[in-house]
């Protein structure tokens, strides 16, 4: 009971204070002119700058984080470095805003240490188009946490891959790709596609490196949201919760073609 | 001509010696039991066979090709582990089709062979089941049809049932074997429970620290145990520790007693003996006055009901021993009572022991 209280206090109280504010007027009264305007400039292209950085980071994240979880975590790895693994996955993971945006600028800015290195040896990444204040920028930044997210939630049940599975499979003929491809994926693929869909809202939700890299020239949703509770265009708080609502649209959707995949990919399991 | 052998396998890991020379040569067909304590090697020689690991030394030869730089997936072997190695993600069906699948088999020939292994396992009512649906027995069956689904050329068991209850274990155990003899199998089979492997073993090899302590028949292994060690893991042992005195008479002494074992006839003066004696060849009577040739004096300790037989420690003499005698005969021994144990002196049997060894290596109780 106490717990249920908690969580209508903090967690549909204000979702449902921005579920109505998405729908009030300006002055008063009901109107759909809000959620209406998110499909137009600038809203609409916000939307599709934060989801194709979430889907971008979400699937490059997801996919490396695998391979790179299992080259640590197979037998043959010596232990240390596993333990070092996990300890540098879980900072990182956490690292993010001022501090990341900070740490990107002084690698891979215009003047950053890996920029003029590179620039040194022959190759201008900025003659080739790359510009760390750019959406490629934060995709990168991202990048940073979003890699050790995915090793720390998808460790365990890499870990759970039953070496008698593997040998099993030997035994029987199979090669090491057809023991991954009728065995290891199939068994990992549920937690692959939960750890993907967390890594998307990490990523969507995200503000405060993206904010400080780009200083708002990238528009992300969580931006303009932020643009309008800072003050400068403050005009019409009720935009900014149709937004916000948006937001909850989007993973709504998301959360749809998720659960059926899942269930799919689970039915083995208890 | 052997089918299976092991020649001189040697693995060290760091400085443990797992394997330390093992030489095993087994007929076509043949089923034999690797017994011995926890961290004897076993499960280290059969991972050698099913080629999941690499000798440091020796070679491991099939039907007279060596393969012991085979990979595993060619070397057409059947494993079965000790539990949870079914693929979770596919049904007992898929579980058993596998390696089928793997080696290209059309669908129907498939289809028509998992129906018979799984029939032949009596599992053929749980074919769509997930592992997580299936009892711990049902697992190891289903891992047994998908072992001997590839027709393999060797198969290979490691405790397939210690994970099992009791009643389950005995059952499938016999089921192991009526399969093993009716597809006349080669097999090799890892145990640390002494009356599986004599119960359904062609031939049993006692393995410890790295080594075949002796290799026989499951009735040469209980009769005529060859040294200390497999005297007192292969079934219960009374181990009295003797020199002999008169090796023309046979005659040795005990704590103060003279025995007369005919074992001992032929054996140096002086020499230090093991003598052994089954519970069930020891003849307990109640004590009467003077004493009975070849025989300790003692009080029974306790009684354990074993169904048909019971079984009786007596300790007297400085020495405890154990005794199994007829339940109906034991209820006029109760707990207290003097009783006389003859020493039968054709029933015993002899093991030297070294001239200042340590004596006996010490079994962890959980091994018997
Ligand atoms: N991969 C390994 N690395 C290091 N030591 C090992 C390894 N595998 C086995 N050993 C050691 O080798 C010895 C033999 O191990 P093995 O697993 O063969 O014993 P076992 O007879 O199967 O015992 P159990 O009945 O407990 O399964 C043990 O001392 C064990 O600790
Ligand atoms: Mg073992």
């Amino acid at each position: 009971m106490p717990f249920f209280a908690y969580t209508v206090a903090f967690l549909f109280l204000p979702a449902g204070a921005i579920l109505v504010g998405a729908f009030e007027g300006k002055t008063s009264g009901w109107t759909l002119s809000n959620v209406r305007l998110l499909f137009h400039h600038p809203y609409i292209d916000a939307y599709k700058t934060s989801i194709e950085i979430s889907l971008v980071t979400a699937l490059v994240g997801g996919v490396a984080g695998l391979f790179i979880a299992y080259a640590a975590l197979r037998d043959g790895t010596p232990g240390w470095v596993r333990s070092v693994f996990t300890t540098f996955s879980g900072v990182a993971a956490n690292f993010g805003g001022i501090p990341l945006a900070f740490a990107f600028i002084a690698t891979a800015g215009p003047l950053g240490i890996v920029t003029v290195f590179l620039r040194n040896h022959g190759f201008d990444p900025s003659a080739h188009g790359f510009n760390l204040f750019s959406k490629t920028g934060v995709e990168l930044a991202y990048l940073y946490f979003q890699l050790p997210l995915m090793i720390l939630v998808i460790s365990p049940a890499i870990d759970g891959l039953r070496r008698e599975w593997r040998e099993a499979a030997a035994n029987l003929g199979a090669k090491q790709w057809q023991f991954w491809w009728h065995v290891g994926l199939p068994v990992l693929m549920p937690s692959i596609l939960g750890a993907t869909i967390l890594l998307f809202g990490n990523a969507f939700a995200a503000y405060a490196t993206a904010y400080s890299l780009t200083s708002g020239t990238v528009n992300i949703v969580p931006i303009l949201i932020g643009a309008y509770y800072s003050g400068n265009v403050l005009d019409n708080p009720h935009l900014a919760q149709a937004m916000a609502f948006g937001m909850f649209v989007v993973l709504a959707v998301m959360m749809v073609l998720y659960v059926p995949l899942q269930r799919r990919a689970a039915r083995w399991a208890k | 001509m052997a089918y299976l052998e092991l020649q001189e396998l040697h693995r060290d890991f760091g400085t443990v010696k797992a394997l330390n020379g093992i030489d095993i040569a087994l007929g076509e067909g043949e089923f034999l039991s690797l017994l011995g304590p926890s961290g004897c090697g076993k499960t280290t020689a059969l991972r050698l066979v099913a080629g999941f690991d690499r000798p440091d030394q020796g070679r491991i030869v099939v039907d007279g090709k060596d393969v012991t730089r085979v990979s595993p997936n060619r070397r057409d072997m059947g494993m079965v582990f000790q539990a949870y190695s079914l693929f979770p993600n596919m049904t007992a069906r898929q579980n058993v089709e596998f390696g089928l699948k793997i080696r290209g088999r059309d669908k129907a020939e498939r289809r028509k062979r998992v129906d018979d292994l799984l029939e032949l396992v009596g599992l053929t009512h749980a074919a769509d089941r997930y592992p997580h649906q299936l009892s711990g027995g049902m697992q190891q069956r289903v891992a047994l049809a998908r072992a001997l689904a590839i027709e393999p050329r060797v198969l290979l068991l490691d405790e397939p049932l210690s994970a099992l209850d009791a009643k389950v274990r005995v059952q499938l155990r016999e089921e192991i074997r009526r399969i093993q003899l009716e597809l006349g199998i080669t097999t090799l089979y890892v145990t640390h429970d002494q009356e599986e492997a004599l119960a359904i073993s062609d031939h049993v090899a006692v393995m410890y620290g790295g080594v075949i302590e002796q290799m026989g028949t499951p009735a040469e292994m209980y009769t005529a145990p060859a040294t200390p060690f497999v005297a007192e893991f292969i079934g219960t042992m009374n181990r009295l520790e003797a020199i002999v005195l008169d090796g023309v008479e046979g005659d040795v002494e005990h704590s103060g007693l003279r025995l007369r074992v005919d074992a001992a006839r032929g054996r140096r003066n002086g020499e230090r003996v093991l003598v052994l004696i089954r519970p069930e060849s020891l003849e307990l009577e109640a004590a009467t006055n003077g004493a009975a040739p070849n025989s300790f004096t003692g009080e029974v300790l306790t009684q354990t009901f074993l169904g048909p037989v019971t079984r009786l420690k007596v300790s007297g003499s400085g020495t405890n021993l154990i005794a199994d005698l007829s339940t109906a005969r034991a209820a006029a021994l109760p707990v207290g009572a003097r009783v006389v144990a003859k020493i039968p002196s054709e029933g015993a049997k002899l093991i030297s022991l070294p001239d200042d060894g340590p004596g006996l290596p010490v079994l962890d109780p959980d091994d018997q």
